[in-house]
């Protein structure tokens, strides 16, 4: 923010960056190979629904573009108890190539109406043999990921998320600054 | 269309940019009255004005850089980890990272009075304050609004930009005491020594005491100003950011509605907090003298404005 914007009491929407998003699928061999963390073929986008008929209708076509072709993906609406709404949409585990494409499509759906504000963030689940889960978050307005990995009763495995981002550094933009890791208790998909 | 969906309020942003160049008018103003009264009569107030300005300075200063420690220990509140109030860092967490901004501590006042405020110097030291009464009648919803809003303060530093404007406020309140002091006690033992000097020394610190209450009275109707169109700039900000003006405008309605049934005993100790809190702790009056004393905004103001926001997020 500068000078006048502080001395105006403006703040102006910040825009998400959509295009890193398709960094993940060579992440996603880069833990397969070095961790073991195969993809659950879920991923999610998080935003901020406003009120209002815009913002609805927006949504409404998203879904529908979703579940045409021929590769159709299952879509499911879920909103969680802050008030987001998580789209959540399924594919098979070796196929991270369309998920990023269809998360993809839901962005830039979003920010094309003139809703990237309402962006929040984009989670992409993992998993490996011994049943852990890690998610690899991603920031819209930061442009950054950063590892999730719950345990049970709201407790993350912090040695895990920082051996991820040990692993994927070099593929992804990985958030340095450790308090903006915030955790998506119950997100959809992981 | 789309475009004008975040557009920003220039009405608002041109008000406020002129109440601060008036404050800062009636700043100058007040430098060059004092040199000339000085130089008029050729003889000193000057230390009084020096130590008006040091301490004022010194006030403000001191203020600004421990806001978030002085505005915890006067209202109680508790700084609180996200394993205490989950809920609430939760709702942080999301809206920072909606707003790209870093988080701010996150602490809880004790007090059925339903308030929240930020505060700190800048946005790595901002602290988030909410105090039991508010989580107690909010919803989730409600309370996002309500933080959305405090957020908006933070992001727009409104705590330094209102402690530097009241700078000149403090500094002329300061040399109305001090010059009133000096009426009353300072003909006492410099008198003697000092014949000459002291002919002059009373009409002036009569005349720049008159000069200070004038232009105490000035910057404080324009700080007041200022604060209410700040209050409008980040309820603004804050309904665009969570994109739920409607929720903001409940919760608005919900906190005065309880306000005003609250006992002024229990009030008397908030007022000093006032200009930091989400709505005004004590009660409302309609008419025009009190509005222009306000710290924020009337509540039709508000909500006129959070319905305006509305329409405009709906296109």
């Amino acid at each position: 923010m500068g000078f006048l914007d502080t001395l105006l009491g403006r703040t102006k929407p910040v825009q998400p960056n959509l295009d890193a998003l398709f960094s993940l699928p060579t992440a996603s061999v880069t833990l397969q190979a070095s961790m073991g963390f195969v993809p659950t073929g879920t991923g999610s986008v998080c935003f901020r629904a406003t009120e209002g008929r815009a913002f609805h209708d927006i949504e409404a076509d998203v879904r529908e573009l979703l579940s045409m072709g021929a590769d159709a993906a299952q879509v499911e609406v879920t909103n969680d108890s802050y008030g987001f709404t998580w789209l959540v949409c399924r594919h098979s585990s070796d196929d991270m190539g369309a998920l990023v494409t269809d998360l993809h499509a839901v962005n830039t759906s979003l920010a094309g109406g003139g809703f990237g504000p309402q962006l929040l963030c984009t989670l992409v689940g993992f998993t490996d043999p011994r049943g852990r889960k890690l998610g690899i978050v991603y920031l819209y307005k930061r442009g950054t990921f950063y590892p999730f990995a719950p345990t049970a009763a709201e407790r993350r495995d912090n040695a895990l998320e920082l051996e991820a981002r040990g692993n994927i550094g070099s593929d992804l933009p990985i958030e340095a600054d450790l308090s903006r890791w915030f955790p998506v208790w119950g997100a959809p998909g992981l | 269309m789309v475009r004008t969906r975040y557009a920003p309020d220039r009405g608002l942003q041109a008000r406020m940019g002129l109440t601060m160049f008036l404050l800062g008018l009636v700043f100058v103003a007040f430098v060059v009255a004092l040199v000339f009264i000085l130089a008029a009569f050729k003889v000193g107030a000057g230390a009084i004005i020096f130590f008006a300005v040091l301490l004022g300075g010194g006030l403000t200063f001191g203020s600004l850089f421990w806001s978030d420690k002085i505005a915890l220990r006067a209202s109680g509140a508790q700084e609180v980890t996200p394993e205490e109030a989950p809920k609430l860092h939760g709702i942080v967490d999301r809206l920072c990272a909606l707003a790209d901004m870093p988080k701010p501590r996150v602490a809880i006042a004790q007090a059925d009075m339903p308030n929240a405020f930020a505060t700190g110097r800048n946005s790595n030291n901002a602290v988030l304050c909410v105090t039991t009464g508010l989580m107690r009648r909010l919803d989730d919803k409600e309370l996002e609004g309500v933080l959305a809003h405090e957020m908006s303060h933070v992001a727009h530093k409104d705590v330094v930009v209102m402690t530097i404007a009241s700078f000149l406020g403090i500094v002329a309140g300061l040399l109305v005491r001090f010059a009133f002091y000096g009426e009353l006690f300072g003909g006492g033992g410099g008198r003697g020594n000092n014949n000459n000097n002291n002919g002059g020394a009373l009409p002036i610190l009569l005349i720049v005491m008159l000069v200070s209450v004038v232009v105490y009275a000035i910057s404080f109707l324009l700080i007041r100003l200022l604060s209410r169109y700040r209050e409008l700039a980040a309820d603004r900000a804050g309904a665009l950011l969570t994109g739920q003006p409607s929720a903001l405008a409940s919760a608005l309605t919900k906190v005065s509605g309880a306000m005003s049934a609250i006992p002024t005993k229990d009030l008397r100790e908030a007022q000093a907090l006032n200009a930091f809190y989400f709505a005004p702790a004590f009660k409302a009056n309609t008419t025009t003298l009190s509005s222009v004393f306000s710290t924020h905004p009337s509540l039709e103001r508000r909500l006129q404005q959070l319905s305006e926001i509305s329409e405009q997020l709906g296109r």
